[in-house]
């Protein structure tokens, strides 16, 4: 084995209240496409600003090419020919081809850009990709992955030893991401060092020699990517004992799994066809009333985009809703309101709570939105709304004049609950309700979700944590890479094969489900087994049998 | 990564090969016209030649030469705040400053000559002060981050409350060589002349389009207005270059003032009150987007000549008002602005 171009050992970085990187060591070799993988706040994009001088780092040393460097500034590691693509292209759209690679680093004479010599020099880059394309156009009349590709001429016209591509694929299509690869392999084997950072499973697999996988922060391990199997990486992410995750998620999960496939509750909605082009694949899904469908799958994998897509926050370009039995486009979030869908966003800062507003203030918000501004709701109706809620959900404190801002995340949560609680919602999606709070509002939540469906509402409920989707789901959707790839009764499913799905989306041999059949979505099979094993979300909450137990 | 070039190539050939399919004319007329870089100020050009015959179909003896130098003599401190200006929108900033500037210019201009200073030392002083007053600015949206419209509020407020510090009153200056560089006319043979200004202006804008289209600062300065994060990961010098594009402004605004006390042979504490929003008006009109990033000096320059032929035609016509002009003006501003939003939208 040849020498690290790149070794970093020992990384801390600490933000405050956060141990970002804790005692991570990372190496990357010459002519070998590398990933970093790891779920939300794993630390990969910290250890990348780290690589690429944007943070400085707390303890550990850097070498790169076998010279110890501490970093000042991206223009320094770009000086150690550390060169970087990043995510959303970071270019400038209304300066040509030629001068987005060159910029900062023109040919010039007499003090003027030698404006022929840069369209030459760029020329011979962008041939060099094998990219056919004017340098003196504008960057912002070529399409993402052209300018993607622009990117990567300018990151090696550095002499770059070490490219690191942050998920540069995120917007590219299949054709354009071929060629991308085509340019990775042929850089990798011109002896780059190269960091590929994709959320797609099956790009990791196509593209990358080794992976390296962090945890919260810590270092799982380094891995040769044809040594590991995709399930013994996803389970490395998400970083569950299994067969620990098996039980609870067998003792916990309270839908009846046996004898109720005789009444399956009523269709409330249903989509067909429905997607958006670049945020997820056409899917077909079926919502039943009471029913929760647990969303899987990994960060990216496009479970955020298709709830957004049943909230009415992103439009379908694609496809057909149907609500309560009438066909409906869902263009705003408003209309979806008045339907009686809510969407509860994963970013609760952002798009949730008002930070600067009480919490009766948050709680009243959609209701007098879906009210209209000229009726508003009388003092003392909010003043009721307000203290139900607060009481109902346990919301502490139980103030209904306190600053949402002062409140704890876990009761922040449950403010933003009420809010959508309060217009009387027939079918509630929660993205990530329980991400960052403490374990008993997640109990709490958890436990209003099952209540909320018991009495006939639809829950479509997003988490990233398998153990809690497997507790309360009555079905679980199986999304990969923008698509929905199974959709399978929560019946005796395990962390394990859920994880196998999550993984691959092949589960006959890798066991766990052996009778969920785990299709590709919109596949008889799949549709056959929603029609004739239906949860009852009605029956009581039962221990479910153990998973030999089956019809 | 030399090496990535010499390389022989292994790759497959593109399969979406983004080829370039021989374009029709009309095709390459509208992809012009609608490029943001460029739509716009070929459009103020067409404009300007229009409005140009209008008048000369309309009026007798509009269609002289004289009448379009004198755009350039009556405009010349004009032309040189517009490029000012034009350095400062295209990093998407704002620089409200400069017409008080200018009356400060001409407030110190008129109180030393007064006072018998030379005119070698008065102009460069005034240069300095009016450069050190915009690096401040500069420095002020660079340090603290304040808004480039809130720095600049206030560098104008502050100007302008320095003219009546110097004096309440108009200060006439008589100091022969202002006197002479404001009367002076170089012949350009035919009949026709120009003022010394007019030269000044012009090396200005020569100076300017070098130093926006060839030059490493320049080419930062569009890199700002396109994206200053972008710029910034990009290595760029983006601090420094903010904190010099409201020098520059602050030089021309000095410079401009000079031009302008040799127009009026005078310096008065309200003189050129709102001349800030018409070199706004100026860049806007001359294809500039105002949230930086597309546009050139000339079209700048196009865009006082399109100011000063709507107040040529307003004097022409002689029934109207001179606040015709700025019913124009403000009509033509709203009729750009659309337009480039318009055209932004399309590209995006």
């Amino acid at each position: 084995m040849t020498e690290p171009v790149v070794e970093m050992s020992a990384i801390s970085i600490s933000f405050p209240g956060v141990k970002a990187l804790d005692d991570v060591s990372f190496r990357m070799f010459p002519g070998e496409v590398h990933s970093l993988m790891g779920e939300n706040g794993a630390g990969k994009s910290t250890l990348i600003k780290a690589l690429t001088g944007v943070y400085q780092i707390d303890s550990g040393t850097i070498v790169v090419d076998g010279q110890p460097v501490s970093f000042t500034g991206p223009a320094a590691a770009q000086a150690a020919g550390i060169a970087t693509v990043y995510q959303e292209v970071n270019l400038l759209p209304n300066l040509s081809v030629a001068e987005n690679i060159l910029l900062g680093r023109e040919p010039r004479r007499f003090g003027s850009i030698d404006g022929r010599a840069m369209r030459r020099r760029a020329a011979e880059l962008l041939d060099g990709l094998n990219l056919d394309i004017d340098p003196g156009s504008l960057l912002g009349s070529h399409s993402l992955a052209i300018q993607q590709l622009v990117a990567i001429a300018r990151a090696i016209n550095v002499d770059a030893k070490v490219l690191i591509l942050d998920e540069p694929t995120s917007s590219l299509d299949a054709d354009e991401v071929a060629e991308l690869f085509r340019v990775i392999r042929s850089l990798r084997d011109s002896g780059v060092a190269i960091l590929f950072v994709s959320h797609f499973l099956d790009q990791i697999y196509e593209i990358t020699d080794r992976l390296t996988v962090l945890r919260n922060g810590r270092l799982v391990g380094e891995y040769l990517t044809e040594e590991l199997l995709r399930i013994d990486l996803v389970q490395k992410m998400i970083g569950k004992e299994l067969t620990v995750l098996d039980e609870i998620g067998r003792k916990a999960h309270s839908a009846d799994g046996d004898g109720a496939a005789a009444d399956r509750p009523a269709e409330y909605a249903r989509a067909e066809g429905l997607g958006r082009k670049g945020a997820i694949e056409p899917f077909d899904l079926v919502i039943g009333e009471g029913e929760v469908i647990g969303l899987a799958g990994l960060l990216g994998s496009g479970r955020t985009e298709l709830a957004r897509i049943l909230g009415g926050i992103d439009r379908a370009d694609s496809g057909t809703l149907t609500v309560g039995g009438a066909g409906s486009k869902l263009r705003t979030p408003r209309q979806a309101i008045s339907r009686r869908i809510a969407y509860s966003s994963e970013d609760r800062r952002g798009e949730g709570i008002i930070d600067e507003l009480t919490v009766r203030d948050n709680i009243v918000l959609a209701l007098q939105a879906d009210r209209g501004w000229f009726r508003p709701i009388p003092k003392k109706r909010q003043e009721e709304l307000a203290q139900s809620y607060i009481q109902a959900l346990n919301i502490r404190p139980a103030n209904p004049d306190a600053l949402v801002r002062n409140l704890s995340g876990g009761n922040q949560q449950k403010v933003l609950l009420a809010r959508w609680l309060a217009i009387a919602p027939r079918l509630l999606i929660l993205d990530e309700p329980t991400r960052g709070i403490d374990i008993g509002a997640k109990a709490e939540i958890q436990k209003l979700v099952y209540t909320l469906a018991e009495n006939g509402m639809s829950v479509v409920f997003i988490s990233a944590e398998l153990e809690e989707v497997l507790r309360l789901a009555h079905r679980v959707v199986v999304l990969r890479d923008r698509r929905l790839v199974a959709d399978i009764e929560n019946d005796g499913l395990t962390v394990d094969a859920l994880l196998a799905l999550i993984a691959d989306g092949s589960v006959a041999e890798e066991g766990g489900v052996p009778d969920a059949p785990a299709a590709v979505s919109g596949s008889g099979a799949a549709r056959a087994s929603v029609a004739d094993t239906r949860p009852d979300a009605d029956t009581d909450p039962a221990p479910l049998e153990t998973s030999g137990d089956r019809r | 990564m030399t090496a990535t070039i010499d390389r022989p190539r292994t790759g497959a050939p593109l399969p979406t090969k983004p080829g370039r399919p021989p374009r029709r004319p009309v095709d390459r007329l509208r992809d012009v016209l609608t490029s943001p870089k460029s739509g716009p100020v070929l459009v103020t050009a067409v404009l300007f030649v229009a409005v140009f015959i209008v008048g000369g179909v309309r009026y007798n003896g509009f269609f002289s030469g004289q009448v379009l130098l004198n755009l350039f003599v009556d405009n010349s401190y004009l032309i040189v705040l517009a490029v000012g200006m034009t350095f400062v929108i295209l990093t998407g900033g704002i620089d409200l400053s400069v017409g008080a500037v200018v009356a400060l210019s001409t407030m110190i201009a008129a109180s030393l000559l007064q006072t018998g200073w030379s005119p070698g030392i008065v102009i460069p002083l005034i240069l300095v002060l009016t450069s050190v007053l915009g690096l401040l600015v500069g420095l002020m949206i660079h340090v603290f981050k304040v808004q480039p419209f809130i720095a600049t509020l206030a560098a104008m407020f502050l100007a302008r409350g320095l003219c009546y510090v110097i004096s309440k009153d108009s200060i006439s200056i008589t100091e022969p060589t202002f006197v002479a560089l404001a009367v002076t006319r170089i012949p350009l043979g035919g009949g026709l002349s120009i003022t010394p200004s007019v030269v000044i202006a012009l090396a200005v804008v020569i100076v300017a389009v070098w130093v926006l289209g060839f030059t490493r600062f320049g080419r930062t300065v569009y890199a700002i207005g396109g994206s200053e994060q972008s710029g910034m990961l990009m290595g760029l010098p983006v601090a420094r270059t903010k904190v010099i594009v409201y020098v520059v402004s602050g030089f021309c605004s000095g410079l401009a003032g000079v031009l302008f006390s040799f127009y009026t042979l005078s310096g008065y504490p309200l003189t050129a009150v709102g001349t800030e929003l018409d070199a706004i008006a100026a860049v806007v009109i001359g294809g500039t987007l105002l949230t930086g990033g597309y546009g050139f000096v000339l079209g700048s320059v196009l865009g006082v000549l399109v100011l000063g032929v709507i107040q040529t035609i307003i004097t022409f016509e002689g029934t109207l008002s001179s606040w015709w002009t700025k019913i124009f003006i403000g009509a033509l501003l709203l009729v750009f602005i659309i337009l480039q939003k318009v055209l932004t939208a399309r590209r995006r």
